[in-house]
């Protein structure tokens, strides 16, 4: 997995409640048998108008949005579907962090995976960020893993929380397998008790 | 004397192989299902690293997707679709893996399929990269979806890292009213806590309205606790529980029964045991629920109406009406009885087991669908058709007009052909209703059973205990009791 240390880049808003994963990458493309060539279907049936071309009133398609590498969001993101195709879409299209004041708990996980940084905000930095963008302020965030900070234009300083296992796993990109794997003999021995006891049959 | 513990506790506590100093756990897993959507690349990543299944008795797969429910001897018409199966099938031949093809006659949707088999088992960790795995919490297992990484992380270890949730007590006291079912029971709780209010929760269902409910009904509950958010849906097992299981074709057998079942009588809350929330509903009062919006905490009762945007607590509350209403094409304010409808869809993990296609068939018997409206049934799974068949429900479907298919996830998420146009108005027995889940423009009202099939007859939305009301004064003997 990719390392996540800091990153700085321009901030689309999506200041929308409850972003189920259904939206962020609808069914028809679940059938492909790679992790990639997902981020041109992100948000598909918001992003275009049914002749295929973007559909301006879409908040990403906004001109100032284009390029955008960090994703900001309204609360409880990410619901539904476990899919991690939603990861991987947002990872493809180019984003590198979902900023938003909650998640699913299904993709955040997902996320870390992926090393896509989920970042809680509380929900008054996040409608900070949407106040601003409304003011047509170029949103250049920068997010500091290091220091649990995001911070941005006109002063704007967050901090945020992250259990230090996920933290840890994306500042040095580990592949969380590999770490499992070399306990080995812990679950071999687990299997051993479990099968004496006749759990494991 | 040890400190009481939840049933959580009692599952969690003894599949920690490790714990990680300060941070989460190496949890064991005892079942893993698999299906063909979220399987592909996990098993891609396994070859790329020369890992191999470390487990392959504990997997078991089956396709249910985005298979067609049509003819079977047909070839699979979506090439993309086709290659997946075939996918799957060539991994669980090159892992080792038990596997459940469109050919066996135990195909269907994995959340149907494992109970039925006797696969999931009280005291059981299950995970599937599928949100719905919480329904196989109706066995007291702790069932839960996962993402395709950590589905390529079971078939490697046989474990997860997991951070342990907190636990959230959901009492349902009270009898349930005539026409009232599980499903009511699941979207009134979600109406009431909304799609997040269980986030980062276990939820553990007790109550007397759950002890009255068969298995299917607990499987509906537990099958829509993610709608909720939560992690997991979790019932105590009981003698429900060990009566369903008895004889299935994965249960234990003789004395290994015997000393199953003694083990699983231990897996209850102790009394003292604390949860972190609780929450009781008084089943007594509900009716049936009918969801009016683009999320499963978007519902009322049928005698209810749309809400009117005004009415939202906050800008982001109004802002979220103001999309659904329009997405769903209704007026604020306009009452749900009466509202027409294109489509009916009965099946899915949640509703299309046998007793839920019983309950539908009970309303529909010697009736008619409504003229201008397009009626499937899909079972959940073969041996649901067949049961079903073998007591003439698939006559009653047909002779009023329903479609009677084979089984699989269907119209529930429209991965295959089995999707609603833009701007039909479906009433169906699924879980979701976000925005073009059951295909693009199409909006969807989620109901029981009983209420999807009075809506068939009606071809707009009613309340089934009128219908079946009325019809009991024509002398049609109804019985209405799904879940019960």
């Amino acid at each position: 997995m990719q390392p996540f240390t800091v990153h700085t880049g321009i901030a689309a808003t999506l200041p929308r409640v409850n972003v189920d994963t259904d939206q962020i990458i609808p069914k028809q493309f679940l059938k492909r048998i790679e992790r990639t060539g997902f981020g041109k279907h992100l948000f598909h049936d918001w992003r275009y108008l049914p002749d295929g071309t973007p559909d301006p009133a879409f908040e990403l398609n906004a001109p100032n949005m284009l390029g955008a590498t960090i994703l900001v969001a309204g609360p409880n993101f990410g619901c539904g579907s476990s899919r991690e195709h939603a990861p991987w879409a947002l990872g493809d299209y180019g984003f590198r962090v979902v900023i938003a004041p909650s998640f699913a708990d299904i993709f955040y996980n997902n996320c870390c995976q992926n090393g896509l940084l989920p970042v809680r905000l509380e929900d008054s930095a996040v409608r900070k960020l949407f106040a601003m963008a409304e003011r047509g302020v170029a949103l250049e965030l920068t997010v500091d893993l290091r220091i649990n900070r995001v911070t941005g234009p006109e002063g704007f300083r967050a901090d945020f929380d992250m259990d230090p296992y996920r933290r840890h796993m994306l500042l040095e990109g580990l592949d969380e397998i590999g770490q499992t794997l070399r306990q080995e003999l812990r679950i071999a021995a687990y299997e051993r008790r479990m099968e004496a006891l006749g759990r494991l049959v | 004397m040890s400190e009481p513990r939840t049933l959580f506790r009692k599952i969690w506590d003894p599949h920690v192989v490790h714990a990680m100093p300060g941070g989460p756990a190496l949890l064991y897993i005892d079942l893993h299902l698999v299906h063909e959507v979220t399987s592909p690349q996990a098993f891609e990543g396994l070859r790329l690293a020369g890992r191999r299944v470390r487990r392959p008795e504990r997997t078991l797969a089956t396709v249910d997707h985005n298979v067609p429910t049509g003819d079977r001897n047909l070839p699979i018409a979506d090439p993309i679709a086709a290659q997946q199966v075939r996918t799957l099938t060539g991994n669980a031949r090159a892992f080792g893996l038990p596997l459940f093809d469109l050919d066996s006659p135990d195909q269907g949707i994995v959340h149907v399929i494992g109970p039925e088999l006797g696969a999931t088992q009280p005291g059981m960790t299950i995970v599937c990269g599928d949100s719905h795995t919480s329904t196989h919490g109706a066995f007291g297992a702790l069932a839960f979806g996962i993402g395709t990484s950590e589905v390529e992380h079971v078939l490697a270890t046989q474990c997860l890292v997991q951070q342990r949730p907190r636990t959230m007590e959901v009492r349902f006291e009270g009898a349930l009213p005539f026409g009232v079912t599980a499903k009511d029971m699941i979207l009134a709780l979600i109406g009431r806590i909304g799609t997040d209010g269980a986030s980062g929760h276990v939820l553990e269902y007790r109550g007397s309205a759950v002890r009255e409910l068969s298995m299917e009904g607990r499987m509906t509950i537990c099958n829509m606790s993610i709608e909720a958010g939560a992690r997991a849906g979790l019932i105590a097992p009981d003698d429900t529980t060990f009566e369903y299981l008895e004889g299935r074709p994965r249960a234990p057998k003789g004395v290994e029964w015997d000393a199953a079942v003694e083990r699983w009588r231990a897996l209850a809350t102790d009394p003292g045991a604390t949860f972190d929330r609780t929450i009781t509903i008084d089943v007594s009062s509900l009716a049936p629920q009918v969801t009016w919006g683009t999320n499963p905490g978007m519902v009322a009762d049928i005698t209810g109406r749309v809400p009117v945007p005004s009415s939202g607590d906050s800008a982001d509350a109004r802002g979220a009406l103001e999309r659904a209403l329009d997405y769903m094409g209704l007026e604020p304010g306009e009452s749900l009885q009466g509202l027409k409808i294109d489509r009916v869809f009965v099946g899915s993990c949640t509703n299309a087991r046998l007793e839920d296609l019983r309950a539908a068939a009970s309303v529909i018997r010697g009736r008619k669908v409504a003229k201008g409206v397009r009626a499937m049934v899909v079972p959940g799974s073969q041996r649901v058709k067949s049961a079903a068949e073998a007591e003439g429900l698939d006559e009653v479907f047909l002779s009023a007009g329903f479609e009677w298919r084979n089984s699989g996830c269907s119209m529930c998420l429209g991965m295959n052909d089995d999707v609603l146009g833009s701007g039909e108005r479906c009433a169906s027995t699924s879980n979701r209703n976000f925005e073009g889940r059951q295909g693009k423009g199409g909006r969807t009202h989620l109901m029981s059973p009983v209420m999807a099939a009075a809506a068939a007859i009606e071809g707009r939305l009613v309340d089934v205990r009128q219908l079946v009301a009325a019809g009991d004064r024509q002398g049609e003997r109804t019985t209405v009791s799904a879940g019960r």
